[in-house]
């Protein structure tokens, strides 16, 4: 359970952008969550509520988008979610060797702010 | 409503501080791991048959995460090497401003190798890069052999997997065959190696391992 650091680090650098952009009202922040991230989507919302009340940033909202893991196939180059069933073999040419592409994200995409 | 584009790793700062050490890691010759595991698996046990292996003249150093007590760093000292424990106060994983810290006074230009035990826990030291060469997942026996599907992040970031705790196969149902077949499922290219800390079997190939690794990353990081 490491999540309530993870809401700490994303609410730093909110800060941090709210000091590059004086002035602005920002609504909502927007985090991509890797299913290999080792972060839960569930328990970085809780952690994210908990902290931001009576903070500066007590209305912003937290908008997360988990993005699934995705392997690339070396022999074929076909890119294929590979959730759930944990399959990392190619679909499509049946070969073995194929490369994570995506699923590792812990991102700050956006943040969005209240036009005056 | 305007949308500001951000796009920063939300471990930015622990990005840095590790990408920093691994510079300083390669710079010095300095060969990094970072073992991970559950509470219990055996990475003590492994690191103290690691260091009993060792001539005194190897120039190895360990940093030893819990979240308390300074036991595992007593274990350790005794084989002479430096050793320092890294006490989180509840923290459940170790991060790279953690290592840097505990690394201080430590000339980097005197080591060979850095061995860094994690916190036991197969979750949260997957998010966070220590500056490490490689991370390597430690499984016993006793855990059950779907761990990699249940855990599947760690095993993902790790090249090698060690399956510790082999005398213990007699009683407990435990299929090795499964235990690999899982690991490769999730990460076709890990590399596995089956030991037990208790009757030293297979830790000749650890040594191997450990050695010839060393020598790779030497090698590139000359090149």
């Amino acid at each position: 359970m490491h999540e309530l650091s993870i809401a700490a680090a994303i609410l730093d650098r909110v800060a941090a952008e709210a000091a590059r952009h004086a002035g602005a009202r920002f609504t909502k922040v927007g985090i991509r969550v890797g299913e290999l991230s080792g972060v839960d989507p569930e328990a970085l919302s809780f952690g994210f509520e908990a902290l931001k009340t009576e903070s500066p940033w007590e209305r912003l909202a937290l908008e997360i988008e988990y993005c699934c893991r995705k392997q690339c196939c070396r022999h074929c180059q076909h890119t294929f979610t590979s959730s759930n069933n944990y399959e990392t073999q190619c679909p499509k040419c049946g070969a073995g060797n194929t490369i994570l592409v995506a699923g590792e994200e812990l991102d700050i995409a956006f943040i969005e702010t209240e036009d005056e | 409503m305007t949308r500001l584009l951000v796009e920063q790793k939300v471990l930015n700062e622990n990005q840095r501080i590790a990408a920093e050490l691994r510079e300083r890691f390669r710079q010095n010759n300095v060969f990094c791991l970072n073992l991970v595991s559950s509470p219990g698996s055996g990475k003590t046990s492994l690191l103290e048959r690691t260091l009993a292996a060792f001539p005194d003249s190897t120039h190895v150093a360990v940093l030893t995460g819990d979240i308390q007590t300074e036991n595992d760093a007593r274990r350790l000292a005794r084989f002479g090497f430096p050793v320092r424990q890294i006490t989180t106060g509840g923290t459940c994983h170790l991060d790279a401003r953690m290592v840097e810290k505990h690394l201080a006074d430590w000339s980097l230009a005197d080591l060979d190798m850095l061995l860094i035990e994690n916190v036991g826990n197969l979750v949260c030291p997957s998010s966070y890069d220590l500056g490490e060469h490689a991370k390597v997942v430690l499984l016993s026996v006793t855990e059950g052999e779907d761990k990699p599907l249940k855990y599947p992040s760690i095993f993902v970031k790790s090249e090698l997997m060690v399956l510790n705790k082999l005398d213990l196969l007699p009683y407990v149902p435990f299929s090795v065959e499964q235990a690999r077949e899982n690991a490769r499922r999730v990460h076709p290219g890990i590399e596995i190696i089956e030991i037990s800390c208790i009757t030293g079997e297979g830790l000749d190939r650890w040594l191997g391992w450990l050695r010839s690794n060393r020598t790779r990353n030497f090698a590139m990081s000359s090149a």
